[in-house]
């Protein structure tokens, strides 16, 4: 039972696989996006761990209180949140001028858009 | 005030200056203080250079002593790329107003913001002596970056953005669990205090694994050759402006974390022997020479061409990197300072040829020889620093690679620098001969020569690239200083 004491390991290492998988392998950019805020999600996880001692306080001093949780990996990890919400922001604005454009967000309609306009253009080159 | 008071302000100009400029009203105030505050950035720049390289140079934020509080730790190697990235945008930004004036037409206050932002980032980046510092201020260029890419008027721009930031954040998150392995295992995120505690931790698998994920980041910031699938587009459908700007730098400041994690956080005997770091590198700098150069020679869009060309210049410098000696760094630092010289001088010839042809296809360039011969030339003469011929500063760094690659017993490298440094020339033949030897098109409209404020600009990088191919002083001795500093693997010298 020792691989239990991982347990939040374990979690991290499993939510960022699938974060992963939704990054590469979905073709819609929303998908996409929530993918990369799983992958985004467990590293948060993954510092807070480190962070976090069992039985430890809040960091404020208090009478009876002697063993503290670190309170840096915490904060390091809203700076990192705020760094999230702003990349997933400006994801999701391209993705909605990106429909505009296209009239889709999957990767591979866009791709034979692309492609049939390319074929004009060399055509129209010639 | 004292210049290790004043060195932090390089990047908090920009910073502060951003915000306002969002706020300016027309096309004139928002350019004005864009270049003002590059200008300021760029002189405080070169104050701290020679104060830096005489010895490193430590800013308590806060006035709260490192390693508790975040420290702005300057040595020559962060003082020569915060130069080169501030002086480049100082540079280009005269070029910039007539260029973006076409392309961006409206709403220029949150545009040069953004630029500013992206501005601050990197100089940020370099400057700071805190790991997640780093990890942070890459976030905030970055992000700058892909708002500024999606600027371009092609709508392919969203989509390079969109993928640029999905590439981007992935590398900037492996970067990010590298640091929180770091920090797990130290408890210290000060770069110079990492450095002292990493020695007794050195045969953990968690740093090891933290060094993976650091160099992989990385790879993708800087674009090494599987992972540089964002730069192609990213730079072809990007505003010219912006195009020469992130050509010049983001990519050297990537390279430049990426040093200052292997060689100053983990010493040099350590990044390049836990893992085989030294073959890796070689090897996938080696293919993006090859491979960068090959599809640079079949792009029909001359800016994705110059764009596959700077996959292969990284090449170049992961591959004095990856030499591990004063005398490959210094080419690698070297080749940073002039690749930025020659790859902006060739972005904004384009640019000026884009705003007056309206095109940068191969078979727009037919004629312009006879038509625009200031552009071309300029064009031109910043291609023969790319090939890397005498008397320009491309030859300096090619020389210092190659005589690196000697002094490692690496003959064959030789020969293949030679092979792709040919292919460079074939390349850059390709625009010289439709521009010079062949007809226009029967239907092409008349163009005439570029305006002056286009051209002075080109013209001045064009010049410095043949200056700093016979004056080599300054960059060759501050590269040599830089490598020095890195190569003793101590912080920044002695603290």
């Amino acid at each position: 039972m020792e691989w239990l004491g991982y347990f939040n390991y374990w979690v991290v290492v499993a939510l960022m696989m699938i974060g992963f998988y939704g990054v590469i392998a979905r073709g819609n950019m929303v998908k996409k996006l929530m993918g990369l805020g799983i992958f985004q999600t467990s590293v948060f996880i993954l510092f807070i761990s480190a962070g976090k001692i069992i039985g430890g306080s809040t960091p404020i001093l208090r009478e009876g209180v002697t063993v503290y949780s670190n309170p840096l990996p915490h904060v390091l990890i809203l700076t990192a949140i705020v760094v999230g919400v702003a990349t997933v922001a400006m994801g999701l604005a391209l993705a909605i001028r990106i429909r505009e454009a296209y009239g889709t967000i999957e990767d591979d309609h866009i791709a034979m858009q692309e492609a049939a306009e390319d074929g004009r253009q060399s055509e129209s080159a010639r | 005030m004292t210049i290790v008071e004043l060195s932090p302000f390089s990047m908090l100009v920009p910073l502060i200056a951003s915000p306002l400029c969002a706020l300016l009203p027309g096309r004139l105030w928002p350019w004005l203080l864009t270049f003002a505050a590059a200008v300021a950035s760029a002189v405080i720049a070169a104050i701290t250079l020679p104060a830096a390289m005489d010895g490193t140079l430590s800013y308590a934020f806060g006035d709260w002593r490192p390693p508790i509080g975040i420290e702005y730790r300057i040595d020559a190697a962060n003082a020569f790329v915060a130069l080169l990235v501030s002086a480049v945008a100082a540079v280009i930004l005269p070029w910039a107003k007539t260029s973006v004036d076409r392309e961006v037409p409206e709403r220029q206050g949150p545009f040069y913001a953004l630029f500013l932002l992206a501005l601050a980032g990197l100089m940020g980046i370099t400057l700071t002596g805190d790991a997640f510092n780093v990890f942070v201020f890459l976030e905030i260029s970055s992000l700058a970056t892909y708002a500024l890419i999606a600027h371009g008027q092609d709508r392919r721009a969203l989509l390079a953005a969109f993928r640029y930031l999905i590439m981007g954040t992935v590398g900037a998150t492996f970067l990010l669990i590298g640091i929180g392995f770091l920090y797990m295992m130290t408890g210290t995120l000060n770069m110079a205090d990492l450095a002292q505690r990493l020695p007794e931790l050195r045969d953990t698998a968690t740093v090891r694994v933290a060094l993976a994920f650091i160099v992989v980041g990385m790879g993708l910031k800087l674009a090494l050759l599987p992972l540089h699938l964002w730069l192609p587009n990213a730079y072809t459908y990007a505003p010219s402006f912006i195009s020469v700007f992130l050509a010049a730098t983001a990519t050297k400041v990537a390279l430049y974390v990426l040093l200052r994690f292997t060689f100053t956080v983990f010493a040099p005997d350590y990044s390049f022997v836990a893992l085989p770091l030294a073959v890796v590198l070689m090897a996938l700098a080696v293919a993006g020479m090859v491979v960068g150069s090959w599809v640079a020679i079949y792009q029909s869009n001359i800016k994705r061409m110059l764009a596959y060309s700077s996959v292969a210049q990284v090449g170049y410098m992961v591959l004095g990197v990856s030499l591990v000696s004063v005398t490959g760094l210094t080419a690698a630092l070297l080749h940073v300072f002039n690749h930025a010289l020659m790859k902006a001088a060739l972005f904004m010839a384009l640019g000026t040829i884009a705003y007056q042809v309206g095109s940068v296809r191969i078979e727009a360039f037919r004629g312009l020889g006879k038509s625009m011969p200031w552009t071309l030339t300029a064009f031109a003469l910043a291609g023969v620093s790319l090939i890397g011929l005498p008397p320009t500063a491309g030859f300096i760094s090619k020389w210092y690679l190659i005589s690196a690659a000697v002094e490692a017993g690496h003959a064959w490298l030789v020969a293949l620098i030679v092979i792709t440094s040919m292919m460079a020339l074939i390349y850059i033949w390709r625009v010289v001969e439709a521009a010079w030897f062949q007809r226009p098109a029967e239907d092409a409209p008349a163009v005439s020569e570029a305006p002056l404020r286009l051209l002075l600009p080109v013209w001045v990088l064009v010049a410095a690239n043949f200056y700093f191919g016979i004056d080599t002083r300054l960059n060759v001795g501050a590269a040599t200083a830089a490598a020095e500093a890195l190569m003793s693997g101590i912080p920044g010298g002695t603290p």
